[in-house]
């Protein structure tokens, strides 16, 4: 009997029964934890634009407030119910959050004439229409009002805007002057020199009509300033905002489902292809998943093909001796070490050591000023393809490595060169692998963070990288990142409350692209595998 | 160095001299002296390890792949010196075909397969690569099969074609010998019926060299039979005087299957 028990047991252990649980569990856990990443992002990003229900609170002490309850919990203290509500109105309560007690909430209600405001400066406005200034006196307005007067100041901005953009090419002129004037200032050249007379001329010749241009905008910017539009907060304190800071006015409380989604999508929109605002906590990302995207296509030029070839060589070209061992054994560490000594090795090597020297040979006229020799998107890509190229070269080594010695002799055998062999069998077979090892490295560069902070990154660019003046890529121009995005607005900005659902949204976002991208690569590396491995299993 | 049991061919097509080879510092064939003769089947028989496919590879330079392989003597292709190293080792496969004992089938279409050797020599006319695909699936029995499948993926052939396919890849270069090792290893009864009839017709342009150790096989398909024994050519003759009386007491118990 005890035999048998022992035999059960015995055959328990041997199976691999409890090893099977083991695995189980911890791809469980895995998969668990990634799903649960995913989740809380999702749940805290994707309803951050879906307009909420505006609620007046009617307190025990001081005047009411209108706003979203954003949470609910008890005091740590009291151990009282509260609840926190967004109440906006920035400028006037100096925060937009509020804690308010259960037992201080006299009543509640949801009036259906709640506006919100969304403004340029400020953060939102939570209240209600009360007049209308449109440069003759302010009066009392209905909504229909407000709205025809709304599009027409944006109609009247147009004006402005085109002043802004000749004001701006004016700008570039004069820096390419003035860098003219110090090349030749460099080269000796003298102030009575005529070249640099003209110059001179050139600069009298902008200025002047800069200045006529700013006059013509703030003529313009005076004038239309002048509407505004007047509300009132739930305790009925007056707050004034001139038309065109406006971006968006809506009555949350009356909006059905058609007209919320319209909004969400008009915010998503605004998201995909804004600009930034209120130091980023507000408006668009698009300036940030340009420069992600643009990085990391910058760094798959350099990273591919040099992992590539140099996998290349290691499996088939070079002599099997301590050297490609000892190589291998640094290539291997070398996707180990942590990202911040590559940036530091970018930062040191590529922009003071590279970018100095060029500007040395290139531009000594605008030192000390660096022109290539400071952080740019180039020096990033080129730092993150260091950091990714280990893992291209090991994925094309162990992908050349596991095809079977005959498919090469073969081909060999038929009197091709090692190079057909290579360029024709080998390196197809190879690709699903090499592919592989490139998706990982594209993952990865995405996300990387620490490296670009300090050799490119910063957190509001003046430009993108990619626009429509020649030479249309500007390699050597700082650019934004959806990681160190985050970091920035998360951690950096000065109204962290407020810009949290910021973070969860760019979080997605970043989440998302590295997503497609790796999706696109697979789908290709997918592809390549029906195409060259038909029937091999 | 004359040995009674070692017959000598008039005008071998490969004729190999004492020919020793080195793996490293241990001698896998001790002076193999030999003469293949045109057009015939030559078959390598001995046991395992003997030094075969060694052998076989010592033709057309396969062992160069091989890091610290060393190879002494004369060997030939009509009367030019493989061994020498200013040989043009492209050429020389070009002109000796090789079948693997398993098949090797390049991850492309079966038509892609075939003209592989005729691509990387630079043929590239859509006329001429047509006109060697037919010929050379039809050469190796195969055309029948996949004439309708040209453009679909060789791995999805089954075992026997694609060893078939290899053999027509390795013909459609047209070379003046083909190396076979042990290319009936891994296929069945039937296939290895077609391929044996195969190697009878092709024997009527080509010369042919095939390893093998299915002595029924080496007596029904080959003219000439050499038994090595630990790398050395022990009897070498017309495969009937070989199988009915051998000379060497070796040879008889290794084709009566006593040893080996
Ligand atoms: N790459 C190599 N490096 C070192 N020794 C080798 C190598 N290839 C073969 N040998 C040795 O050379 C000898 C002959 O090998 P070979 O492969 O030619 O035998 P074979 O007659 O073809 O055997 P089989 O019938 O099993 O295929 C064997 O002792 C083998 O161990
Ligand atoms: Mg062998």
């Amino acid at each position: 009997m005890k035999m048998t028990s022992q035999q059960r047991r015995g055959g328990f252990w041997r199976e691999g029964e409890p090893f099977v649980w083991v695995s189980g569990a911890a791809l469980a856990a895995v998969l668990l934890m990634a799903a649960l990443l995913v989740i809380v992002v999702m749940a805290n990003g994707v309803a951050v634009f879906w307009p909420a229900r505006q609620t007046v609170f009617e307190l025990r002490q001081g005047p009411a407030v209108m706003g979203v309850v954003q949470q609910e919990s008890r005091d740590p203290k009291t151990g009282a119910r509260r609840v926190q509500v967004k109440i906006a109105n920035r400028d006037l309560y100096g925060l937009d959050f509020r804690w308010l007690d259960a037992p201080d909430i006299r009543a509640t209600r949801q009036p259906a004439d709640a506006v919100v405001l969304e403004r340029r400066e400020y953060g939102n406005v939570h209240g209600f229409l009360r007049t209308l200034d449109l440069g003759a006196g302010a009066r009392p307005a209905t909504w229909a009002e407000f709205q025809a007067a709304l599009r027409r100041a944006r109609l009247d901005r147009q004006p402005m805007d085109r002043v802004q953009r000749d004001l701006s090419t004016l700008g570039g002129q004069m820096e390419k002057v003035r860098l003219s004037l110090a090349k030749l200032r460099y080269h000796g050249r003298r102030d009575d020199d005529p070249a640099v007379v003209a110059l001179h001329a050139r600069q009298a010749e902008i200025k002047a009509e800069f200045a006529l241009q700013v006059a013509a905008f703030d003529r313009l910017a005076i004038e239309i300033r002048r509407r505004t539009v007047g509300m009132a907060d739930a305790g009925g304190r007056e707050i004034i905002t001139p038309l065109i800071d406006v971006i968006r006015a809506n009555q949350p409380n009356r909006m059905g489902v058609p007209a919320k989604t319209w909004f969400y999508a008009g915010k998503l929109w605004e998201l995909f292809f804004g600009e930034p605002r209120e130091s980023n906590t507000e408006g668009g990302l698009f300036p940030a998943i340009v420069g992600t995207v643009m990085m990391v296509f910058i760094m798959s030029i350099f990273s591919f093909p040099l992992g590539v070839v140099t996998g290349v060589y290691l499996r088939e070209y070079a002599r099997d001796g301590w050297l490609v061992r000892l190589v291998r054994i640094a290539v291997n560490n070398l996707a180990g070490v942590p990202s911040i000594v590559y940036g530091i090795f970018g930062l040191g090597f590529f922009v003071y050591g590279v970018g100095g020297a060029l500007d040395q040979l290139f531009f000594p006229e605008r030192l000390p000023t660096p022109t290539l020799g400071t952080g740019g998107i180039l020096w990033a890509s080129l730092t993150l393809a260091l950091l990714t190229v280990p893992v291209v070269i090991v994925a094309t080594e162990e992908a050349l490595g596991a095809i079977p010695k005959g498919v090469r002799d073969g081909s060999l055998a038929l009197g091709a060169t090692k190079l057909q062999t290579l360029t024709r069998v080998l390196l197809p077979m190879a690709s699903p692998g090499i592919m592989t090892g490139f998706i990982l490295a594209m993952a990865r560069a995405a996300g990387e963070v620490a490296p670009l902070m300090i050799t490119g990154v910063v957190k509001l660019a003046p430009a993108l990288p990619l626009d429509g003046q020649y030479p249309f890529i500007h390699l050597e121009r700082k650019f934004m990142h959806l990681g160190f995005h985050i970091y920035d607005i998360g951690f950096q900005s000065p109204n962290v409350e407020a810009a949290k659902p910021m973070v969860f949204v760019t979080t997605l976002l970043l989440v998302l692209i590295v997503l497609l991208m790796s999706a696109a690569a697979i789908h290709l590396r997918n592809t390549m595998k029906r195409r060259y491995t038909l029937g091999s299993f | 160095m004359e040995h009674p049991a070692i017959c000598t061919i008039a005008e071998p097509v490969i004729a190999m001299s004492n020919l020793r080879l080195f793996y490293g510092p241990a001698e896998a064939l001790h002076g193999i002296t030999m003469g293949v003769p045109r057009q015939r089947v030559t078959a390598l028989i001995g046991p395992s390890g003997c030094g075969k496919s060694t052998l076989l590879r010592c033709v057309n330079r396969m062992n160069d792949l091989i890091d610290g392989v060393r190879v002494v003597g004369s060997l030939s292709l009509d009367q030019t010196e493989i061994n020498d190293p200013a040989l043009d080792v492209i050429e020389l496969r070009r002109r000796i075909g090789m079948v693997f004992q398993k098949s090797n089938p390049f991850p492309k279409s079966v038509y892609e397969n075939v003209v592989y050797g005729l691509r990387i020599a630079g043929v590239n006319q859509r006329e001429v690569l047509d006109e060697a695909v037919e010929k050379s699936l039809a050469g190796a029995g195969l055309w029948n099969e996949v004439k309708d499948r040209l453009h679909e993926s060789a791995l999805g052939l089954s075992g026997g074609q694609m060893q078939r396919l290899c053999i027509a890849r390795a013909i459609a270069v047209q070379p003046e010998v083909l190396l076979m090792d042990e290319p009936c290893s891994a296929l069945d009864p039937r296939s290895t019926a077609r391929i044996e009839e195969l190697i009878v017709e092709l024997r009527r342009d080509f010369t042919i060299i095939i390893v093998t150790h299915n002595m029924q096989q080496a007596g029904r398909v080959s003219d000439f039979t050499a038994f090595l024994y630990e790398g050395n050519l022990v009897e070498y003759g017309p495969t009937r005087g070989i199988f009915t009386k051998p000379v060497c007491k070796q040879t008889e118990d290794y084709i009566t299957g006593r040893f080996g």
